[in-house]
């Protein structure tokens, strides 16, 4: 069972402290846990962390061992991550970049392991028609489901989402987030996204946490963290959360506030 | 979109992805032998072309069985063609190589060997051993320029390297200071330039101009023995070069160490390039265009990537050779001159191509 801790986390550039003494209560195995909040409150910043890219204060720790301090191969082997933008300028085909995730840091993983693996995750997210295609030639939607791809070909216990689902359609939007929960309720682990669509990450996320100044403005079930309060100090908007038909809630914007 | 995952799709099972990408792999191994064999070809007809008669046959009946051959010949074939031949085989090598580690961990296709201004350190090396009329200390005088050219190289390298380890070894803090250096390095060869008698300055000038001429057996066995060193090292990597294109910072978080993986390559590229240059001078574009070839042809998989580019480069510098001495029959026009007037216009080709292919 997967366990992740975050204490007194703080995180920036330099002297800029972006985010500041964050502590959240235990996620547990299962949580898929949306991350929401305004344009450069720090939500990539703070993946980008817990990641290991960047450094931070304060205390990770994952499985009650400190994030920070494990060897990088180690926690390449237990955290995965979607940076938010892929490059564009290169002629690698998706099948090898999916395989050279695994290979990378373990050649000496069998072929077949690599390639069953592989085969597998293409059919997962349905891109078996991408896998022979440039990187380069992919559209930015594609190229976010190959990066994803190889995420979850390493079957890592925690993934770290950058706006998965940023530049895919909404047919895609719905795969990719219904694949991640599937992966999340079905294999363990837990899954940290970034997100903008709060439809789409009350719908999908068991947590949700918003993000506003340095700090966490609201943290909890979906009901609990998007209120018509939260929607006004961290958005600026006028919002209702409605219940559709089917009992789901939804948000509608009404207006900004003045 | 891909149907597949709608439920209910009854259609037969897709050939296995691992089957289907079999028979790229094969049309790619197939590529690379025949470039392969295209280097054996331009190698042996470098080795046939030269002033005195020596056809294709003589030269292969002479390299299976020297002793057939008379006297002269087989003293031309052996101590003066082969040496050249080869040298201008494993330099381009060597050259193609290091560009294509250069243009995948400095994440630039414009890099090459000269970008980070290993060939300018290697310039003013040569430049001061010319100058100094060093033959003096008794040291060997065909080793004397080489050397120095070598220990300028390096000690560039070592100057970019300290200074990137410094302020992080970032891609933008690699190439910044690589920049600063060259132009620096381009104001020192200026100097020494200024400095330097006529004599002198003409030996600087005919050795940035690059040629395999001075070719020589020991020459050949050392730049062959750093790229047979480099080679397995660079295969090493090569699974981390190609995470490495898919993105820097998904790279890292598959558990690539990816300043220490640019500091090892940058190391290894600047060895090849200051043994292979030390020897011959500045011989640009194959690099460059190296890598480019192999890009187009095999894609930025390690695995054929590296050796399409030191194929390629290879090949190419081999053909200048043999360009360089076809020209004008009698006159061997530096190399370095021949590969920039053939690389220019082959490098727009292939950006153009590149365009047309969007």
């Amino acid at each position: 069972m997967t366990s992740l801790s975050i204490d007194a986390f703080s995180v920036g550039y330099g002297a800029h402290e972006v985010l500041s003494g964050i502590t959240m209560p235990l996620i547990e195995d299962g949580t898929v846990l949306g991350i929401l909040g305004p344009n450069g409150v720090g939500k990539s910043t703070m993946l980008r962390a817990l990641a290991g890219l960047q450094t931070f204060r304060g205390s990770v720790h994952l499985d009650g061992e400190r994030v920070d301090e494990m060897p990088q191969l180690r926690r390449a082997g237990k955290i995965g991550y979607l940076p938010q933008a892929l490059p564009q300028g290169t002629t690698l085909i998706a099948y090898e970049a999916v395989i050279s995730a695994c290979r990378a840091v373990r050649p000496d993983i069998p072929r077949d392991h690599v390639e069953k693996a592989a085969e597998h995750v293409f059919d997962q997210l349905g891109i078996r028609h991408l896998a022979f295609q440039a990187l380069g030639k992919l559209s930015g939607g594609q190229r976010q489901m190959v990066g994803l791809a190889q995420v979850l070909v390493r079957e890592p216990k925690v993934l770290l989402l950058d706006e998965p689902t940023s530049a895919l359609d909404l047919r895609w939007q719905l795969n990719v987030i219904g694949v991640i929960s599937e992966i999340v309720s079905a294999r363990g682990g837990i899954c940290l996204m970034a997100l903008h669509d709060i439809n789409l990450a009350m719908r999908h996320c068991n947590q949700l946490m918003v993000l506003r100044g340095d700090r966490v403005l609201a943290h909890g079930t979906p009901s609990e963290a998007i209120t018509h309060e939260t929607l006004a100090e961290a958005y600026g908007i006028l919002g209702r959360i409605e219940t559709c038909s089917e009992g789901r809630p939804f948000l509608v914007t009404d207006n900004v506030c003045s | 979109m891909n149907e597949a995952v709608i439920p209910g799709n009854t259609r037969p099972a897709a050939p296995r992805l691992a089957d289907q990408y079999r028979a790229i792999f094969m049309r790619r191994l197939f590529w690379l032998a025949l470039l392969a064999m295209a280097v054996v070809v331009s190698l042996v007809l470098n080795i046939a072309t030269g002033p005195s008669g020596m056809g294709v046959g003589d030269v292969l009946t002479g390299l299976v069985a020297p002793d057939s051959l008379p006297q002269s010949l087989r003293v031309i074939l052996w101590d003066v063609r082969l040496p050249f031949a080869v040298l201008a085989v494993v330099v381009g090598a060597c050259l193609g190589l290091a560009g294509a580690e250069m243009q995948t961990v400095l994440n630039n296709p414009l890099a090459s060997p000269s970008t980070l201004g290993v060939m300018h350190a290697a310039t003013v090396g040569a430049s001061i051993a010319i100058v100094l009329d060093l033959s003096a200390t008794g040291m060997a005088e065909n080793y004397l320029v080489p050397i120095f050219a070598f220990i300028g190289a390096m000690a560039s390298i070592f100057v970019i390297q300290s200074l990137s380890r410094m302020f992080g070894a970032t891609v933008d803090t690699v190439i910044l200071f690589g920049i600063a250096t060259l132009f620096a390095l381009e104001a020192a060869i200026s100097l020494i330039q200024f400095v330097a008698n006529t004599d002198s300055l003409q030996q600087i000038v005919f050795w940035t101009m690059g040629s395999v001429s001075r070719a020589t057996w020991e020459k050949v066995a050392i730049v062959s023995a750093v790229f047979f060193l480099c080679l397995p090292m660079s295969f090493r990597h090569m699974w981390q070069m190609t995470a490495l294109r898919g993105g820097e910072d998904q790279a890292r978080s598959f558990g690539v160490t990816v300043d220490r993986l640019r500091t090892f390559v940058l190391l290894r590229v600047s060895l090849l390039t200051a043994i292979a240059i030390s020897f011959t001078g500045i011989i640009s574009f194959v690099g460059l265009v190296g890598p480019h070839i192999s890009r187009l042809a095999f894609g930025e998989d390690h695995r054929f990537y590296l050796p399409g580019a030191a194929l390629a480069g290879a090949f190419i510098l081999s053909g200048a050779s043999l360009v360089a001495k076809s020209i004008v029959p009698g006159i061997l026009i530096p190399d370095g001159i021949v590969t920039a007037l053939i690389g220019i216009p082959l490098f727009l080709v292939l950006i153009v191509t590149q365009k047309r292919r969007g």
